[in-house]
């Protein structure tokens, strides 16, 4: 029973870091209707610019404090960011307007190469590290209920803690801020929304930024758990299901797609993958997520597609 | 002035439903056969062959499988080169495992192998749609990466999980100088061509574009989505999984699962996007593009005697390719194929403006 718990526990922290990666799809897909195949790639330039930046700014500044070396980092990692966001709308999007969904898509994977090349040629491609003081020792919790206790990895504790607290923050955004609001008017509808003049290109800009700073976050936490590297930009594979299976719409549904996903990869690799000869995380995912879709094709918490003839 | 069909009458129905109605068009697909198999295999030097020409036929093979698809049945699909590995894999199978197996017998039943497996990974597309199903395909390209992996049956238990085929043989002719292998897949890769073609003007493939217009409205008429979205599931899926076993046995020799990873659906997928969705013709161009872009990104450097170090190479060449392909999305999102049918509309009337 401990163990289940353990399992279980890990995986709904896991879920959570799937579900920061997964909102960052959801966010550029409600406001434009682009399934953005980028955010991976924007997770790790993020990272990368974090990690490189913490190493530079202490050498270009003389500043010795880690803690201050690292908000400037996130500073200017963010400012990259919403520059690089500002340039994917002005350079590609605002030129793709109505076209179909699946030529987005393939602009978003050119855009993947694009900043996958960009991130490494300006960054390096070596394996970064981030030190943002997150603790890496676990903790054993409970030990009175159950022999031996449950062991929760601190790292993953604070991760999810951040990633909820992030969750909240965006929401409050979205709901309390007239920007929000303009935001939520785009994603009902485009055309009303701009014949009540809200800008659209702006409110593009805007969410991708809102996006890149969720990838900052998301590159953050995942950078400092894998370090800096390569691999860190095919952590969105892991979060597609995530998004499906929470329903391409709905912000709620990535974090409790999430939160499904990340219990059932680990249960079933626990319980399941033994008899299979083990691996089989990256595709079951995929496959929970298909079987939820037979039954809800919008995803759990999806917009209703309605056909009409 | 050459080419234009004044004067061309068509007196019997055979004469209408022709696939090239003017004739400057099958004289000049006849002039590209002709060159295509007899003037390149006899003076093509060995690494045009290689680099070049066998990877542009295969992948065109490819993307004319997935743009029936994509392109004609509107379902899209990123497990391609999942179909491509089964393909390979089957293929493989049955030709170590069968003692005397002809090797067009195994690669043609690796596509039926392929077959089944799209068909079954079709299935969710009669309730899934759009983007949902686009990612629900990739369960297909991550399991059978898997199964490529970790079951030691798929590989025939060899020990570094690589497979390799060597003495390939055509009704006893060795298949060995890359000449040959090229003739090889360049009858493959005519005859599917042929059949596409045809498949896409009949009755089926009128029931695919209906599907991919409006598959409610498709429905309401009576067209059956299931038989119409599973028979494009499973001819796309067939030939996908010829090529996948094309492309282990002739282009690689021996190979690995990662041949068949994510990279290489996407990257098929661009070639149907770039080259234009729904036409035979814009799978040829799409493969030629894909195939020569990063030769030529990874020449120019070196022509300029610009030295630069592999790595930054490679981003400098992932950058560009990325930029190109967007570049071409904003120009012409409906591809190479547009633009040949523009220039042909536009010869029709030259000189003249209208």
């Amino acid at each position: 029973m401990g163990f289940f718990l353990e399992t279980l526990i890990g995986g709904l922290m896991a879920g959570m870091l799937y579900s920061l990666i997964a909102l960052g799809f959801v966010l550029i897909y409600k406001a434009s209707g682009v399934f953005n195949f980028a955010q991976g790639a924007m997770v790790l330039f993020a990272a990368l610019a974090m990690a490189r930046f913490a190493e530079w700014i202490p050498q270009w500044t003389g500043v010795q404090s880690p803690l201050l070396a690292n908000l400037a980092a996130f500073v200017l990692a963010m400012l990259v960011m919403i520059v690089v966001a500002w340039s994917i709308e002005k350079l590609a999007l605002s030129r793709l307007v109505n076209q179909e969904g699946v030529t987005l898509l393939m602009a978003t994977l050119g855009i993947t190469y694009f900043l996958d090349g960009l991130g490494q040629t300006l960054f390096g491609n070596d394996i970064y590290k981030i030190d943002v003081g997150m603790p890496k020792d676990p903790v054993i919790v409970a030990e009175s209920l159950f022999q031996g206790g449950i062991l929760v990895s601190k790292e993953d504790l604070y991760a999810a803690l951040i990633a909820a607290a992030l969750v909240i923050l965006l929401a409050l955004f979205f709901q309390k801020t007239a920007t929000g609001r303009a935001l939520r008017a785009v994603a009902d509808d485009h055309q009303a929304a701009q014949s009540i003049g809200i800008p659209l290109s702006t409110i593009w800009i805007i969410v991708w930024s809102v996006a890149g700073f969720v990838a900052l976050v998301a590159g953050i936490i995942w950078g400092s758990k894998l370090g800096v590297q390569f691999s860190l930009s095919l952590v969105a594979l892991k979060a597609l299901p995530v998004v499906i299976l929470g329903g391409l719409t709905s912000v709620p549904g990535a974090i409790i797609g999430g939160l499904i996903i990340g219990v059932g990869e680990k249960l079933s690799e626990i319980y399941i993958g033994p008899m299979l000869g083990g691996g089989i995380e990256i595709w079951f995912a995929y496959v929970l997520a298909l079987a939820f879709l037979l039954f809800r094709p919008q995803g759990l918490f999806g917009e209703k597609i309605i056909d009409r003839v | 002035m050459l080419y234009r069909e004044n004067g061309q009458f068509k007196a019997s129905y055979r004469a209408d439903q022709q696939i090239f109605p003017i004739r400057q068009d099958r004289i000049a697909l006849v002039a590209l056969l002709l060159i295509a198999f007899v003037l390149v295999p006899l003076s093509a030097p060995e690494y045009l062959f290689r680099a070049i020409l066998i990877p542009f036929l295969i992948l065109s093979l490819a993307a004319l499988g997935l743009n029936i698809l994509v392109g004609y049945c509107g379902q899209i699909s990123l497990g391609t080169g999942a179909f491509m590995a089964v393909g390979a894999y089957a293929a493989y199978n049955f030709q170590v495992r069968i003692e005397g197996m002809p090797l067009i017998a195994s690669l043609l039943l690796g596509g039926a192998c392929s077959t089944v497996v799209g068909v079954l990974f079709g299935i969710p597309s009669l309730r899934i749609k759009g983007l949902y199903l686009a990612v629900a395909t990739l369960a297909a390209q991550f399991f059978v990466d898997w199964a490529a992996l970790r079951l030691k049956f798929v590989t025939n238990n060899s020990d570094s999980g690589s497979v390799s085929v060597a003495g390939l043989q055509v009704f006893g002719m060795p298949l060995d100088t890359p000449a040959e292998k090229y003739l090889f897949c360049l009858v493959f890769v005519a005859v599917f061509a042929l059949l596409a073609k045809n498949l896409v003007r009949s009755a089926i493939g009128r029931e695919w574009m209906a599907m991919r217009d409006m598959d409610v409205a498709a429905a309401v008429i009576g067209i059956r989505p299931i038989y119409a979205k599973l028979t494009a599931f499973a001819v796309s899926a067939f030939i996908v999984g010829v090529a996948g076993a094309l492309w282990g046995f002739i282009h690689l020799g021996a190979w690995e699962p990662a041949a068949f990873n994510i990279d290489r659906s996407f990257q098929l997928l661009f070639m149907v996007i770039i080259g234009g969705l729904g036409s035979i013709m814009g799978a040829f161009l799409g493969a030629g593009f894909i195939v020569l872009l990063p030769i030529l990104l990874d020449q120019i450097p070196q022509w300029f005697g610009i030295p630069l170090s592999t790595a930054t190479a490679s981003h400098l060449t992932s950058m560009i390719f990325g930029a190109l392909i967007v570049f071409f999305l904003i120009v012409e999102p409906h591809g190479l194929a547009r633009l040949w049918s523009t220039a042909k509309e536009k010869l029709r009337l030259w000189p003249f403006p209208h």
